[in-house]
């Protein structure tokens, strides 16, 4: 029987596929007496082989998508599973206690959980008890003869549907199965939602719903323009959403069209329109689309898919393949944004009551000197290979800004002296901050641009954390609050002749550009599936008109007032 | 003729991580029986769980045996990867 709900559109296009529930099963048992005991050892050799199977299946799709660095956690969960000593007390256990092979797997590995996560001192053994737990509901998974999924094991077209998904559950989709992305949880600016961006993934997520209502394997369509999902559809509904997908899919073609042409508005001024991306691993798709730049490099992903700190040689490596790729066109690079909601796992930040209010990014950066020096000297070196532009994340005052540009002229002494061929670099802040976005006159004197990170910005301005379901209402990026704090960060930088980017997802919202092409924003930076669409509506913009709307717009009390002014003045 | 060779672990994270898997690949790779012993315990050295269930750590000194067809080319082994891997001296 055909059922709607409806949940957050996170990525535009239409999905029709059936369901793949990326859910944990049920994988409790009953503990039994048994006779054969033969036979129940051969059960547990028949899971761990089959449990080996599917680790290597997983292991290798995470070796293509992730690096073989990432991958290695699975080679431990291999020698896990060919443990000769554990698979040894399996059977012993069956045979002393006359148990069925469930039970002794569970006792077993229970032991060796209970012994690793008493070592308190250790995290390392602590981190291999989650291993332990992860092997275990695979071996169970087996002998109950319950699927446990995967997105490593999909081997069709699909769309996923899950409670969440983890950071690494995205990185192991694969675009030609993984048609579309239906979650409970998340918003539109949650991990899942831009990953599926960036992958060019119809996704609807913030269901609640979504895992309750789909079965497994039942045909659903996904609706990422309106947040639409229809599960089990009949034939005419079907046949509309077909049409819709191909309506897109020739939308988008026509948009191709603009790959290699400039970004400029009706009246020929210019714009430069970038991308957003968070490793190397990105640039096809911020070359696919033609983007002007790379508006917006997360350094700090560097930093957290890694056991360690990356090296300078690391970091090098990777700013040098973003640079080299974008062959002479802008690549700006965020320094190191680690705290808040992202954490390493080989340094441990201090607990604190207000992370987003704490200690983090250039904070950080001016705390830990080392940290700062390495990757400012790994960022010295590939200047040498295109046009780097360098910005600080988080930053509140002037002494800040002061700080790590000293910091950065000692390490480019520093490397002068020791003869490294360096190139020109642009100096920058990011504006998050309120404080820096109401004292940019006195920035734009020191520094060579702005970023405006628009995420950041509006939930520091309306106290209010946007994955915060009691208060989401207040992420309102067209409140003229917001407005007003962007355009005088853009009139602060033009009297002095400084450029003013955007990085936050609103440089690619279709409200938004109008507005922004008034004020006179310099650079739009967002998820690389956005650049096409955005030129494209640029073209259709004239500045003198959005000029206009601009100003309503920064005079209108509320952010429903500013939507109806643009909807009104671009229909 | 049993092999024993005693090491000194000058790894700083002990034998945990990489270092133990390499260890434990090592050894699987010959018929021999090959053990760690650490502190009074004896634990197989082809077994993950066993090598990490000793807590091995920076400065501990430890013995491993090879005892069976191969043993000699099993310690040679195990030697090689102990000193490859800066583990031990």
């Amino acid at each position: 029987m055909t059922k709607n709900f409806k949940g957050i559109a996170a990525s535009n296009g239409v999905a029709i596929a059936k369901a793949y529930l990326l859910v944990d099963p049920d994988l409790s048992f009953t503990k039994t007496e048994i006779n054969d005991v033969a036979a129940e050892q051969a059960r547990v050799d028949d899971a761990l082989k089959a449990s080996s199977a599917d680790v290597e299946l997983i292991k290798t799709k995470a070796e293509q998508n992730l690096g073989a660095e990432e991958a290695q956690v699975f080679e431990a969960h291999l020698m896990v599973l060919s443990d000769p000593e554990m698979s040894a007390a399996f059977k012993q256990k069956i045979a002393d206690d006359k148990v069925n092979a469930e039970e002794a797997v569970k006792e077993v590995t229970n032991m060796y959980i209970d012994m690793f996560e008493a070592m308190t001192d250790n995290a390392y053994m602590q981190e291999r008890a989650a291993d332990i737990r992860d092997v275990t509901k695979r071996i169970l998974s087996h002998l109950l003869n319950v699927s446990l999924p995967n997105p490593a094991l999909i081997n069709e077209q699909v769309i996923l549907v899950s409670k969440d998904l983890t950071p690494s559950d995205t990185a192991q989709l694969d675009r030609e199965f993984v048609k579309g992305i239906l979650t409970d949880l998340g918003g539109r600016t949650a991990h899942a939602s831009i990953m599926a961006r960036t992958l060019e993934i119809p996704a609807v997520v913030g269901c609640d719903v979504a895992t309750a209502e789909v079965s497994d394997g039942i045909t659903v369509i996904v609706d990422g323009f309106t947040g639409e999902v229809i599960v089990d559809p009949d034939d005419a509904t079907l046949a509309s959403y077909q049409k819709k997908a191909e309506d897109y899919l020739a939308q988008r073609a026509e948009w191709a069209l603009l790959k290699d042409q400039q970004s400029v508005s009706a009246d020929g001024k210019e714009f430069v329109v970038g991308a957003n991306i968070g490793s190397p691993k990105d640039m096809p798709a911020v070359l696919e689309n033609g983007s002007e730049g790379v508006g917006l490099y997360r350094t700090e992903f560097l930093y957290m898919e890694s056991d360690h700190l990356p090296t300078e040689d690391e970091q090098f490596e990777a700013y040098k393949a973003v640079i080299e790729k974008m062959d002479g066109k802008p690549v700006t690079v965020r320094t190191m944004d680690i705290g808040g909601d992202k954490h390493l796992s080989y340094w441990k930040l201090p607990e604190e009551e207000n992370p987003f209010l704490g200690y983090r990014a250039i904070r950080i950066s001016l705390d830990q000197t080392d940290i700062f020096r390495t990757q400012l000297r790994a960022l010295l070196r590939a200047s040498a290979y295109g046009n780097l532009w360098i910005m600080f994340p988080m930053i509140a005052t002037l002494a800040e800004f002061r700080d790590a540009k000293k910091i950065y002229l000692e390490e480019r002494a520093n490397l002068e002296k020791d003869g490294v061929t360096m190139g020109d670099v642009k100096l920058g802040i990011m504006i998050e901050i309120p404080a820096a976005a109401m004292l940019a006159d006195k920035f734009a004197k020191e520094l060579d641009f702005f970023s405006i990170g628009t995420n950041d910005l509006i939930g520091y301005t309306m106290a209010a954390d946007r994955g915060n379901d009691k208060v989401a209402y207040l992420y309102q990026p067209y409140n003229p609050s917001i407005l007003r704090l962007i355009n005088n960060v853009i009139d602060a930088a033009h009297k002095e002749g400084k450029f003013v980017a955007m990085c936050g997802e609103m440089a690619g919202d279709p409200i938004a550009v109008p507005l922004l092409v008034g004020m006179g924003l310099d650079e739009f930076s967002m998820s690389a599936p956005s650049v096409l669409q955005t030129r494209s509506l640029m073209k259709k913009l004239n500045t003198a008109d959005m000029k206009l709307l601009a100003e309503k717009a920064l005079d209108a009390e509320t952010n429903d007032e500013v939507i109806a002014l643009v909807e009104a003045a671009t229909k | 003729m049993a092999q024993s060779k005693d090491f000194h672990i000058i790894a700083e994270t002990g034998i945990h991580a990489r270092p133990a898997t390499l260890l434990v690949q090592a050894a699987s790779k010959f018929t021999s029986d090959v053990t760690l012993s650490y502190q009074g315990k004896d634990v197989n050295l082809k077994s993950i769980m066993g090598v990490m269930s000793l807590g091995v750590g920076q400065g501990a000194d430890v013995t491993i045996k090879t005892d069976g067809a191969d043993e000699e080319d099993a310690m040679e082994a195990i030697s090689t990867a102990m000193e490859a891997e800066g583990l031990a001296e």
